[in-house]
């Protein structure tokens, strides 16, 4: 029989509020296995622990039930205290009544009754805990960071920093992400490329950094320590370690009419290409769908000009498998699609263009070099319309749009509608707002200078509908200060497209078992005190895959991922989840039914000597669990047909002495 | 219990720790009420849940059982809450076979972002449940005190 102790905690009046804590205490006092029962303000505090620890002693407990928060927030709080008194931090049970009870309940009698039963599930469980011992696994000494945007790049370089190997998995050509497409940042207005290559080089050139280019994550397999990764390294038919990067080819290639990606389409590539002159790697890569060679077999022009005679036409995709013991997803953004809008005519008129093609038009190494010219004639733009939120903040859109706030399209547009102004003092600029929203050191300071010192026109009101009319736009909008329509012709429009996680971020979420929110962003183990961790241990995210940020804010979120990555690998061992399944050698017949629902391949068979009554043996074969490689999920305690499986800390009898004290 | 006092049907509800366990805690956080009948256990994936859990649980007089997990392809295990869907096709047939009304059981998806779907899931899951009055067909009244 255990000797319980119960914890009600009032967690100030977070529970106390709704739910009699001195009632709750009295009435499991005389649940069975129950010696001691008391309540206290806040059991988390150190006085809280404390009580704990005493009662323990005193009352020579041998489990503990704490009546506080969500065992997601403080099991790992209880747990310790409980070791730190000498018991086994197994033996401690959360009955969850504040989420669960107290912050949804209103009337006290409720919350009360509602309280006791989820105590008495608790103290029926405990009754049932037994000691588990954690195991103990190795730690891979290397982490992957997948995504070679800032965030990646700054993860990599911290982590290197602290002295342990990094790959990074990038799937473009080349590391530097969106922010290498950047003309200026705000609000310093320095150039995006001056303080973004020398990092890539850094990156290029730590001893500690590889750089996978133009590659994928294919699978990930293993858990936190013990990663098993496979990158594919897609071909791009020049040899890396060949190519000086000298460029001669990309400018001899005939095959002229290839989309350049990096400048949106705006103007075109080779087929064999370098995405911009600081690429890192800095080498060519031929793109397969448009090389003449590779589609019929006639050209070779470019390997014929390769001095360095890199070109290699007959090179595969490369499957390259490594451990890690840490990853960083760093997947990155991307402005979402306009086709479905289609009231600001961006489909239809060459001159309605989204921000990030208006900072390749404004950038000295854009399809313009720098000057900003309508792309549909060349012209000159004199009257220039910005609008805000499109497809951001739209509840009311949201088959086309997002609900949520995008978060750097005011300050990119106060940078925008400046940097016009300031270089084209003779364009009028208008910008159409819901709001305009400036959180952040210097932001709100650097958008009045927008309007007051460069008289951008900031109105407030939606803009209902772009029509081309000749080589004009007509802009159809609402002042809503004035309460007025207003119609202004535009030589261009440029839309503030919401943005949206990287698309792959969905299948390497599910290759990390890594969980999204309804946005495809990634979720944190606790948004507020773990907002780099995943909830899967040793996944950690780093930058705009978690959510909207701007780069300041994705460069703290990338080092701060780094620093945790780092503390993993540090350690020489990791301690295992013991709440792993383990099979009852007696009970198992040896059926197989568990092993072929394991995700992980934890189980095996062996082959077992058991003296049977009449004083001979007989070799069974019977199911054998590995507790290094068990996640404790329980799929086979439900498909072992004998009942032989069950999982350490969920055991069968413990579930249903839960749902026998609910129902009673 | 008074005569007069209104119906409040027993419910269980099974949570897997990674999803639906903080979808509930989100319900809480954001403070979206639902009814005090339903008890959360939480389990470590909704894989977890055996079928025996359900049985027990009309035998000892719940109402209505509901189990909650990931959605489909999210789940923290890969494949833990498809073994749910399909396990649980099989028995809740079997079980409105033995009388046990479909409306009584259900799987239902539910991500850690999802707090405002988990309480209104509860709320609905619990209506309709009460519409269907008391479950006895299962209830073993020898195992009341």
């Amino acid at each position: 029989m255990q000797r319980i102790g119960v914890f009600v905690c009032w967690c100030g009046s977070n529970i106390a509020g709704t739910v009699d804590v001195k009632a709750v205490a009295e009435a499991l006092r005389s649940e069975p296995g129950v010696v001691f029962s008391t309540d206290y303000q806040y059991m988390c505090s150190q006085a809280g622990q404390e009580i704990i620890k005493e009662a323990i002693k005193e009352h020579k407990l041998t489990g503990v039930v704490v009546c506080s928060c969500s065992p997601r927030m403080h099991e790992a709080t209880f747990r310790k205290t409980a070791q730190a008194a000498g018991l086994n931090p197994y033996m401690v049970e959360i009955a969850n009544i504040r989420e669960q009870c107290s912050w949804i309940h209103k009337d006290m009698e409720t919350g009360t009754q509602k309280a006791i039963i989820l105590g008495r599930a608790a103290v029926a469980k405990v009754n049932l805990n037994a000691p588990l011992i954690p195991g103990q696994t190795p730690v891979t000494k290397r982490a992957l960071v997948i995504g070679g945007g800032i965030a990646g790049i700054q993860t990599a370089l911290d982590i290197a920093e602290a002295g342990f190997p990094v790959d990074i998995v990038e799937k473009k050509p080349t590391i530097g992400g969106k922010m290498a497409q950047i003309d200026k940042t705000f609000p310093t207005l320095d150039c995006a490329a001056c303080i973004l290559t020398p990092k890539m080089v850094d990156v290029a050139q730590n001893e500690n950094i590889r750089i996978f280019s133009y590659s994928e994550v294919q699978e990930v397999k293993g858990f936190v320590g013990n990663f098993n990764v496979k990158i594919k390294k897609k071909a791009r038919f020049v040899k890396e370690d060949v190519c000086t990067g000298c460029g001669i080819c990309t400018e001899k290639c005939p095959q002229k009419k290839v989309p350049n990606e990096f400048n949106l389409g705006m103007d075109n590539r080779r087929a064999v290409y370098i995405p911009f002159a600081q690429a890192v790697p800095k080498v060519a890569t031929i793109d397969a769908d448009y090389c003449t060679m590779l589609k019929t077999g006639k050209c070779g022009l470019c390997a014929k000009v390769c001095t360095a005679g890199a070109i290699d036409y007959t090179q595969k995709d490369e499957i390259i498998e490594e451990q890690y013991g840490a990853i960083v997803a760093a997947t990155g953004f991307n402005p979402i699609s306009l086709d479905k809008f289609d009231e600001y005519a961006y489909n239809q008129s060459k001159d309605v263009i989204t921000s990030l093609e208006f900072e390749r038009l404004t950038n000295a190494a854009g399809p313009t070099a720098g000057k900003l010219l309508r792309p549909s004639d060349g012209k000159h733009p004199h009257t220039i319309v910005f609008v805000q939120c499109v497809g951001s903040r739209c509840a009311a859109c949201a088959d086309k749009g997002k609900e949520y706030c995008s978060k750097i399209c005011c300050m990119y547009t106060a940078k925008h509608a400046m940097l016009t102004r300031d270089k084209y003092p003779d364009t009028d600029v208008y910008v159409f707002y819901i709001d305009v929203r400036t959180p952040g050191k210097n932001f709100d300071e650097f958008y009045r200078r927008a309007v007051e010192e460069y008289g951008v026109h900031y109105i407030k009101g939606m803009v209902g509908k772009v029509s081309p009319q000749g080589d004009k736009l007509m802009v159809q909008a609402s002042d809503l200060l004035a309460n007025k329509q207003l119609h202004i012709e535009a030589d261009l429009v440029v839309l503030a497209a919401a943005i949206e996680p990287d698309k792959s971020a969905r299948s390497i979420a599910t290759m990390l078992t890594a969980s999204m929110d309804t946005n495809d962003f990634f979720t944190e183990a606790h948004p507020k005190l773990r907002p780099v961790e995943s909830p899967t241990a040793g996944v950690f995210l780093s930058g705009t895959c978690q959510g909207p940020k701007d780069i300041p804010e994705t460069v703290s979120q990338a080092s701060a991922a780094a620093a945790k990555v780092i503390g993993l690998l540090a350690k020489d061992k990791l301690t295992s989840n013991p709440c792993v399944a383990h099979a009852d050698e007696l009970m198992c017949n040896g059926c197989s039914s568990c092993a072929n629902v394991c995700p992980y391949g934890a189980i095996s068979y062996i082959d077992k000597e058991f003296r049977m009554p009449n004083r001979t043996t007989a070799i069974r074969r019977v199911a054998s669990v590995n507790p290094a490689v068990c996640q404790g999920c329980g799929a086979c305690t439900v498909a072992c047909p004998s009942g032989a499986m069950d999982l350490n800390g969920f055991e069968s009898a413990q579930i249903i002495a839960e749902v026998d004290a609910i129902c009673r | 219990m008074s005569i007069n006092s209104e119906y409040k049907p027993k419910i269980v509800a099974f949570c897997c720790n990674w999803c639906s366990y903080a979808g509930a805690d989100l319900a809480g956080s954001n403070r979206l009420a639902y009814p005090e009948n339903v008890k959360i256990i939480r389990v470590p994936c909704s894989c977890r849940v055996n079928p025996m859990f359900i049985l027990r649980a009309f035998q000892r007089g719940a109402d209505g059982v509901i189990l909650c997990g990931c959605h489909p392809g999210d789940c923290h295990y890969t494949s833990g809450n498809y073994y749910t869907r399909r396990r649980m096709a099989l028995l809740f047939s079997m079980l409105e076979y033995l009388g046990i009304e479909k409306e009584r059981t259900r799987v239902e998806w539910v991500s850690a972002a999802e707090g405002a779907k988990f309480a209104a899931t509860m709320n609905d899951f619990t209506q309709t449940v009460a519409a269907l009055g008391e479950n006895k067909r299962l209830e073993d009244l020898r195992c009341k005190r």
